[in-house]
């Protein structure tokens, strides 16, 4: 049971998890259309880039945005939530050993003291995503099943992997197992659900700030993001 | 009854058909015929598969459903946090069920199009703020405008903007203008100063100018001082300019509509005017949405690749701070304003054309020091006037309106000035209209009135006493 999950269905929902992304990123760019979109991508290639970097640079440094400054608690649980989202899964120890193994590639790790603490976070932000989500009228209005299962599917891998780090209960190799299943969900899950905003984020922020760089002004004066 | 007599899919093309609209008073049978209205499903199908491209589709796939578009949007704030004002709710509720529908092939009915029609003209200004605000950059005013096209050539669109895109297809211009009207308007105003600018002259058609000067439609039909007052300016300043006998109007009210095919006819008038007349620049009046219709959208309506104008074609407050810093237009230091004013940043070209910088370039010479007050937000993060959109002109929606000048009345009071600057006609008139209504004893003008008071008068453009 192990060996296919870490082996075979492993590489299988890691190749659907890459694929289906490339799939994404290819089928954006090439439904881009300059005058659909209005936004002259290809007369313009220096500004828009640049409009491009500047937009995504400043939703992922903190404060960068207005809207981070003005939702600082937001910006806090967003940042806490991405961080452990991001950093566990590539920097685990356990997950080292296993490309160290598998394809004998040595892979940088970090403690398991801040795999904790990063694990931890992420999780208690987790909790604020939900709370948000049950207690505030705006957001409550636009939540739906689709979004529960994406929070499930992302938290899941997290919440058992810690489980059996800890060795919480007596049962390591349940929650060994269930974390390497909900991992592999989460995996095969990315390309086909919001997930996809794993490349979407840069396509997307990208884009808007092409159109104010190339279209809205950006050869007078850089968006105030 | 699917198609009626005055509601219908089919276009504003004649003057007999805008004629026939019009005498339908405030659209009585107009939204009458709309309730019984058929959607033509085939038609929608086709136009989402020609056109709703990846941008769209991934807005509206992958919005994270986190709510922070709320707080961006005044209309949600200003409707006291009515979660149904949500931007994400407004777009995914109309134009996110409308594909859902098509894909599934589910029922669009007449009750659903009304909603979306609401939805897209009196819960979204397009003001283009929330994007800015959306960790993933989901402009719902990009999708609400797209999703206007689709209602527009669905028949359902309010009635003064089924009127407003008629007028544009029949006279090329937001109102019944003639191009005879418009010279005679000019020739009107040339010779009404010459009591007080001897010289002044209005050129109709003139080849080679340094400026083509384009206006508003509203000018030459209810304000034709305004464009006195830009000939007196352009007099003192000592440019050699010229408007064009045909293609003066810069305005696009089919913008609003969704009408894509008017907007292309009306901005193919200007750019070849710009053709014929060859001038240097070309420069639009005081005014928001004519500068996006003209200058920022124009190019890609007719197709230009590079999505630029003709010719570098820029608006009335990039002439101003030209001016002004080149001492084309001196100011007596004694006359500028000395009462606390404020600005109020058009979205159309500050939040979207970069203009921040140069209206506060023009505040610094045109106030004394100390007097300039800013509105909080503002800048690229300025609330919309309230009027934006084509939201000033509909009576369906005027009580919506009303609620939503709330946010601008709001602000211009936190400033404590009584004097707003506001050199685009859609803001002008919203805050005009939010006087009438509240009645918070504040004073608004354009920058023309104001140059003019504050302007030195060269010696040789005085009249000479005899």
């Amino acid at each position: 049971m192990y060996e296919l999950l870490t082996g075979p269905l492993l590489w299988l929902s890691a190749a659907i998890c890459v694929v289906g992304l490339l799939y994404r990123i290819v089928t954006y760019i090439m439904g881009l259309h300059w005058q659909l979109d209005r936004v002259a991508y290809g007369a313009n290639p220096g500004r828009g880039l640049k409009g491009a970097a500047l937009s995504i640079l400043a939703w992922l440094i903190p404060f960068g945005c207005r809207n981070w400054r003005v939702k600082p608690g937001f910006m806090l649980m967003f940042f806490g939530f991405h961080i452990g989202l991001v950093a566990v899964p590539l920097f685990l120890a356990g997950h080292a050993v296993l490309l160290k193994e598998g394809l004998g590639i040595n892979w940088p790790a970090m403690s398991m003291g801040m795999a904790d603490a990063l694990t931890i976070i992420m999780l208690v932000s987790a909790c604020f995503i939900i709370g948000r989500r049950i207690l505030l009228p705006e957001v409550r209005i636009i939540t739906d099943f689709k979004d529960w299962m994406v929070l499930a599917i992302t938290v899941a891998p997290f919440l058992t992997g810690f489980m059996a780090v800890h060795e919480v209960g007596e049962s390591y190799r349940f929650w060994l197992l269930a974390h390497i299943i909900t991992g592999e969900i989460m995996l095969v899950a990315i390309p086909f659900t919001k997930l996809f905003h794993v490349v979407g984020f840069f396509l997307s922020r990208g884009q808007l700030g092409m159109d104010f760089g190339i279209k809205r002004g950006g050869a007078r004066k850089n968006f105030a993001w | 009854m699917p198609e009626g007599t005055v509601c219908n899919k089919k276009t504003i093309d004649t003057k007999e058909q805008l004629d026939a609209l019009l005498a339908d008073k405030s659209g009585k049978v107009y939204y009458e015929e709309m309730k019984s209205l058929d959607v033509n499903v085939d038609m929608l199908k086709t136009a989402l598969k020609n056109t709703l491209r990846s941008r769209l589709k991934t807005w509206l796939e992958m919005c994270a459903h986190c709510g922070l578009c709320a707080d961006s949007c005044f209309l949600y704030l200003v409707n006291k946090r009515d979660p149904k004002q949500v931007p994400s709710y407004k777009i995914q509720s109309t134009l996110g069920a409308l594909v859902k529908k098509v894909q599934k092939g589910e029922e669009i009915t007449n009750e659903f199009m009304h909603y979306c029609m609401d939805t897209a003209w009196s819960k979204c200004t397009c003001c283009n703020r929330c994007g800015s605000y959306c960790p993933y950059g989901i402009d719902m005013g990009i999708m609400f405008g797209y999703l206007r096209g689709l209602l527009f050539a669905q028949g359902f669109v309010p009635w003064e903007l089924k009127i407003g895109s008629g007028m544009h297809r029949v006279f090329r211009a937001q109102m019944d203008v003639t191009n005879e009207d418009w010279v005679e308007t000019c020739e009107w105003m040339e010779e009404e100063q010459q009591d007080e600018w001897p010289d002044l002259k209005i050129p109709v058609d003139k080849e080679g100018a340094d400026i083509m000067y384009t206006v508003n439609a509203r000018e030459p039909k209810h304000y034709p001082e305004d464009i006195a007052e830009a000939a007196i300016l352009f007099h003192i300043a000592g440019e050699n300019w010229t408007m064009p006998s045909t293609g003066w109007e810069q305005t696009s009210l089919s913008m609003f509509a969704g009408d894509w095919g008017a907007c292309k006819m009306q901005v193919e008038t200007v750019y070849e005017a710009i053709d014929r007349l060859k001038p240097k620049r070309a420069m639009g009046t005081e005014c928001g949405h004519a500068h996006r219709a003209t200058v920022v959208e124009g190019p890609y309506w007719v197709g230009r690749k590079n999505g630029q104008p003709p010719v570098e074609y820029i608006h009335y407050v990039q002439w101003v701070a030209e001016a002004l810093r080149e001492g084309k237009i001196k100011i007596d230091p004694d006359k500028r304003i000395q009462e606390p004013v404020t600005y109020q940043d058009s979205c159309n070209y500050i939040r979207n054309h970069g203009m921040a910088d140069i209206v506060r370039e023009i505040m610094g010479y045109m106030v004394a020091p100390g007097y300039f007050v800013e509105m909080t937000p503002n800048r690229e993060h300025n609330y919309c006037c309230g009027g934006g959109g084509g939201f000033n002109g509909m009576g369906k929606y005027r009580p919506q309106r009303n609620v939503a000048l709330k946010c601008k009345r709001d602000q211009i009071l936190a400033t404590g000035c009584k004097l707003v600057v506001s050199p685009c006609h859609n803001c002008w008139d919203a805050i005009r209209d939010l006087e009438e209504e509240y009645e918070i004893g504040i004073r608004w003008s354009f920058l023309k009135p104001l140059l003019i008071k504050m302007a030195i008068i060269p010696e040789h453009l005085k009249p000479k006493d005899e």
